[in-house]
């Protein structure tokens, strides 16, 4: 049951790398919140406590319902729906997201962990995730993708403490989940100001200088 | 005896696949589609009559159809067909069997390049793109089965594939086994990835291939397009029909009854699914590389 719900979270990591509609990708990446917000549950079967139970619930009803209908609201101001071609394109990403699965299996092997976790691939997973975030932060053109490859980010870190750090203070977990839940509004806030003041939210645009006084100009 | 089951009903029952496909595409559309029966008709048709070759074509020509179609049956003489143990087994059958196929594969496109024609030569590039990206994921799979079973023959690999194997690395069985469909679909040039009925250059990938052979050669071409497509599906069937009672007759049944699935299966994606963009083929064949890679991922614990 573990081995399943950690490959479906590999699986959504691929469809994330591999898809061009946003629409999709918020989507698949709540899925993916769902997924690892139900692996306390899973993880730790045999001891439910209303804490982990707690825990669980604040994670699905984040990464689940609050973070997509901030992401779908911040796309239907910008009016987007496909993305641009991204720096690296899409059968690279994949390509890409296999080495980074089968680098974080290798550098799970590596790791010295403090005591036993419940499944061998726990950590190489939520390693694979944080990895396929920042891999998506960095090769994505568009703002509203970015934001996205934070929160998948984000999802792996979750995943990463569930598996290791169950014990850690509520109040900890409580305020890593409000500053994902604050900084993915404020992203919303800002990709709408973006695309109203330069017309697009195409990053690889936003470096250029030129505005509409220099256009005057131009005879 | 039962070694040479495998192989009698590869050769028996190939053309019935291409029956069922056609059958279950027709009650999708609501016609009564041709008899299940009709490719048999139409090689038997084909077989009877004579052929036409350019004069700019050369022995490659006369060649294609039927090396193509001696390497398929050699291909499957070392399939298993389920817990049917195949005719030849040895260490390192796999990379044989999947040898053979390219081998097909590779004699059907320089005979189609033989023709001088451009557009059979577009066909040929495509084909030959596509299964450049197939091939690995077809090894991939190959790796990943041998690592979960820990066996190097195709019949030890299938045999060992039991309800228990199931339980115990299940994830990595059913992973390779959608990699797999992606490539039978692909190595068969069916939707999504070629349209098997069309016959416009926009889509025509296979079809284009083999459109100057006539007669007895188009008869070797259309039969050994059937028999890849057993054998593919015999892959597939393997995996995803864990029957090893020990009984023959049990594993045969139940395979033959998979293998009928994988027919209606191929029918219904036919139906519901337009073909993908061509842009779209080396990422979905990507994918399936991908599936097959975390499987290996998933056994090395």
């Amino acid at each position: 049951m573990t081995d399943l719900l950690l490959v479906a979270v590999v699986l959504t990591n691929f469809v994330l790398l591999g898809s061009s509609r946003l629409a999709a990708c918020i989507r698949v990446a709540a899925a993916q919140g769902i997924l690892v917000g139900v692996m306390p549950l899973i993880l730790y079967h045999d001891a439910v406590s209303v804490r982990t139970a707690l825990i669980a619930a604040a994670g699905i009803t984040l990464k689940g319902i609050v973070f997509p209908w901030l992401f779908f609201r911040a796309l239907r101001d910008v009016d987007v729906t496909r993305e641009v071609e991204p720096f690296v394109g899409y059968t690279v990403s994949i390509l890409i997201g296999v080495g980074a699965v089968a680098g974080s299996f290798w550098l799970g092997s590596r790791l010295v962990v403090p005591r036993p976790v419940p499944s061998a691939f726990v950590i190489p997973v939520a390693f694979s995730v944080i990895f396929i975030g920042l891999f998506l932060i960095v090769s994505r053109k568009t703002a509203i993708s970015q934001a996205l490859g934070y929160l998948v980010m984000e999802n792996g870190i979750f995943a990463f403490g569930v598996s290791l750090a169950l014990e850690e203070p509520f109040l900890v977990e409580l305020g890593v989940l409000l500053d994902v839940f604050a900084a993915t509004f404020l992203m919303g806030i800002m990709v709408f100001h973006i695309s109203r003041e330069f017309d697009h939210i195409d990053v690889g645009r936003l470096a250029s200088l030129k505005d509409w006084t220099t256009r005057r100009y131009k005879s | 005896m039962i070694r040479g089951a495998a192989l009698a009903c590869a050769l028996l029952f190939a053309p019935l696949l291409i029956g069922t496909i056609n059958q279950t595409k027709a009650f999708f559309a609501g016609r009564r589609g041709p008899p299940l029966l009709q490719p048999y008709f139409d090689l038997w048709k084909l077989l009877r009559k004579g052929a036409v070759y350019s004069r700019t074509t050369t022995w490659v020509f006369r060649a294609g159809p039927i090396v193509g179609l001696a390497a398929t049956i050699g291909a499957a003489a070392l399939v298993p067909l389920g817990g049917l143990p195949a005719a030849l087994a040895f260490e390192g059958d796999l990379l044989v069997a999947a040898g053979l196929l390219a081998l097909a594969r590779f004699f059907t496109v320089i005979a189609a390049l033989d023709t001088g024609s451009a557009f059979e030569g577009m066909g040929a590039s495509r084909e030959v793109q596509f299964s450049a990206l197939a091939e690995p994921a077809l090894f991939l799979a190959f790796a990943a089965l041998a690592r979960a079973t820990g066996a190097l023959s195709l019949t030890e690999i299938y045999g060992r594939i039991s309800v228990a194997a199931w339980m115990q690395s299940g994830p990595s069985f059913a992973l390779v086994a959608a990699a797999l469909g992606v490539v039978f679909l692909t190595e068969n040039a069916r939707i999504p990835v070629d349209d098997p009925n069309t016959h416009l250059e926009l889509t025509m990938i296979h079809e284009v291939m083999v459109l100057d052979h006539g007669g007895p050669d188009f008869g070797f071409v259309q039969y050994g397009a059937a028999l890849k497509m057993w054998v593919l599906g015999s892959l597939l069937v393997g995996i995803l029909i864990p029957v090893r009672s020990g009984r023959w007759w049990l594993d045969g049944a139940a395979a033959l009854e998979g293998m009928f699935w994988v027919a209606v299966g191929v029918g219904i994606v036919e139906s519901v699914m337009a073909r993908l963009r061509l842009l779209r083929v080396p990422q979905m064949l990507v994918g399936a590389g991908a599936l097959c890679v975390l499987a290996i991922v998933l056994g090395m614990k």
